[in-house]
């Protein structure tokens, strides 16, 4: 079971989340012409790094809030947590 | 080579059976191959193998960081079928299909393979409507497939729940009599020792660090066990793919997943085909020595860690309950995880790269095990005439730009779609 620090909630169980992947991802600008790489890249192409992975997940059962989550995809231990519109250094 | 045999099995009774040849080598790595394989799991070993059957060229080397079969082929379970709607997957499955009918007497291996049938459940009549346009699809391609009734289904497993006041009923289902099981074990082992009987170097224990890359042709590779030459290379790593792109620069429409599978105690025979649930994903069949052989959804993020946790399982798992309710009274005997090379549209990749002489083989996603020959034979041909066959030509990198996705169920690494 992993357990999640929703920064809005606190300690809570894996059961309350769902997943959003990459959050390091970043939609092409609006207003302004996309190449097909651009778009690519946006809506398919993934690092998915073994390791520091910094990925969204959504406290669908609690406060329903998008959150950054900073965790270790090859033993799954969970580093930091942030807000959706936090800067991650 | 020693050909397995009743003959053999007899003369080597006498020596105690202590005189067997090894199955395959332990070579040194040669400083130079025509063709180098990264990989050394079904896919890899039966890529090697055809490229020295189909096409003649033997000066082949498998390259694999840990053990031969330690990956997914030895932590699957183990279900072959071709029961797919698009073109693309059903006409290549189905060729793998000859290629496991024939595979015991070709690799002269036993790889068990027991064509026990396949049931898909189907659970509303927007499901059988669904089930139907499949099965048709699936004969116009030249597969087999029946659609049940539940009376029909009821005969065939009696234990599942036909009682009157369940969440989601049985209707019916579609089933691919044809399709079954097989030893996954036996297949790489089988695979492996033919493949090195025709001279291919079957190397362990033996990481790839980096590529070599000249004008943007691949030049060779470099291993924790030296540089290593090579005309031509095939990425055959499944879970690993994105480690090995990192090393390229190359970003791919994958994502590494984690799913699980358990098995249950070991009980009489109950169950003769494998069957899944159509309200969720979940699946069943019974091994040989008995266990309840069951799987369902990946765990949902991204993992390299080749281990699972509970809450998939149980959410799995009474997926399986709400099947066949006797399965409640099971232990659980074993679980475990695999990593999955999964693609966005679900369906797999088999083509070239934009460095020339490099190919690539991934996005297996759920169904790795069953597509092993198929994908051996047309990565082989990829690799060896430097283009792809008919029967890859829709498993194609750039699909993803181009708009040709191939969205069999259309979920790739997003489960929650369904």
């Amino acid at each position: 079971m992993l357990y999640i620090n929703c920064p809005h909630c606190g300690m809570r169980s894996q059961n309350e989340f769902s997943y959003g992947g990459d959050a390091s991802v970043k939609r092409p600008e609006l207003n302004k012409e996309v190449s097909d790489e651009e778009w690519d890249n946006f809506v398919y192409n993934r690092k998915s790094l073994r390791g520091k992975h910094l990925e969204l997940w959504q406290h669908i059962s609690g406060c329903r809030q998008w959150i950054k989550v900073e965790r270790d995809t090859a033993t799954h231990a969970i580093f930091r947590t942030f807000k959706a519109d936090e800067e991650v250094a | 080579m020693q050909k397995y045999s009743i003959f053999n099995l007899v003369k080597n009774a006498f020596s105690n059976h202590e005189n067997w040849d090894l199955a395959w080598k332990d070579p040194t790595p040669k400083e130079e191959y025509d063709v180098v394989i990264i990989g050394g799991g079904g896919h890899g070993l039966a890529t090697a193998y055809y490229l020295a059957k189909e096409h003649n060229i033997t000066n082949v080397a498998i390259i694999e960081k840990g053990w031969i079969g330690g990956g997914n082929v030895g932590r699957n379970t183990t279900i072959i079928r071709s029961n797919y709607m698009h073109d693309e997957n059903g006409l290549f499955s189905e060729f793998g299909m000859d290629l496991w009918r024939k595979m015991s007497q070709d690799l002269n291996y036993n790889v068990m393979f027991s064509p026990r049938g396949i049931i898909n459940l189907a659970h509303s009549d927007a499901q059988m409507n669904a089930y139907a346009r499949r099965g048709n699809s699936m004969r116009l391609n030249g597969i087999d497939a029946v659609l049940l009734n539940r009376e029909q289904v009821k005969e065939i497993i009696p234990m599942a729940d036909f009682s009157e006041n369940v969440r989601f009923p049985i209707f019916g289902g579609l089933m691919q009599p044809s399709a079954g099981t097989a030893r996954h074990d036996a297949v790489a082992w089988g695979y492996a020792r033919q493949a090195d009987s025709m001279g291919v170097d079957i190397i362990q224990n033996c990481e790839v660090i980096g590529f070599d890359v000249s004008a943007g042709k691949i030049k060779g590779i470099r291993t924790s066990r030296g540089n290593i030459k090579a005309k031509k290379v095939g990425i055959c790593v499944a879970g690993s793919t994105n480690i090995l792109a990192e090393k390229l620069n190359m970003t791919l429409p994958i994502e590494t997943h984690l799913l699980q599978a358990c098995v249950s105690e070991p009980v009489k025979p109950v169950l003769d085909n494998v069957v899944t649930f159509g309200a969720g994903h979940f699946y069943v069949s019974q091994s040989d020595k008995g266990e309840m052989v069951m799987g369902g959804d990946l765990d949902g993020y991204n993992s390299y860690a080749q281990r699972g946790n509970l809450p998939t399982l149980q959410h799995v798992l009474t997926e399986g309950i709400a099947m066949m309710p006797f399965l409640s009274k099971l232990k659980m005997l074993r679980t475990w995880g695999g990593i999955m090379d999964m693609s966005m549209d679900g369906s797999p990749i088999i083509d070239k790269t934009h460095i020339d002489g490099l190919y690539l083989n991934c996005g297996w996603c759920y169904g790795g095990f069953k597509a092993t020959p198929a994908s051996g034979w047309t990565f082989a041909h990829t690799i060896a005439q430097d283009r792809v066959h008919e029967l890859n030509a829709g498993y194609s990198l750039n699909r993803f730009s181009t708009g040709h996705l191939i969205d069999e169920k259309g979920l790739g690494t997003k489960t929650w779609i369904s």
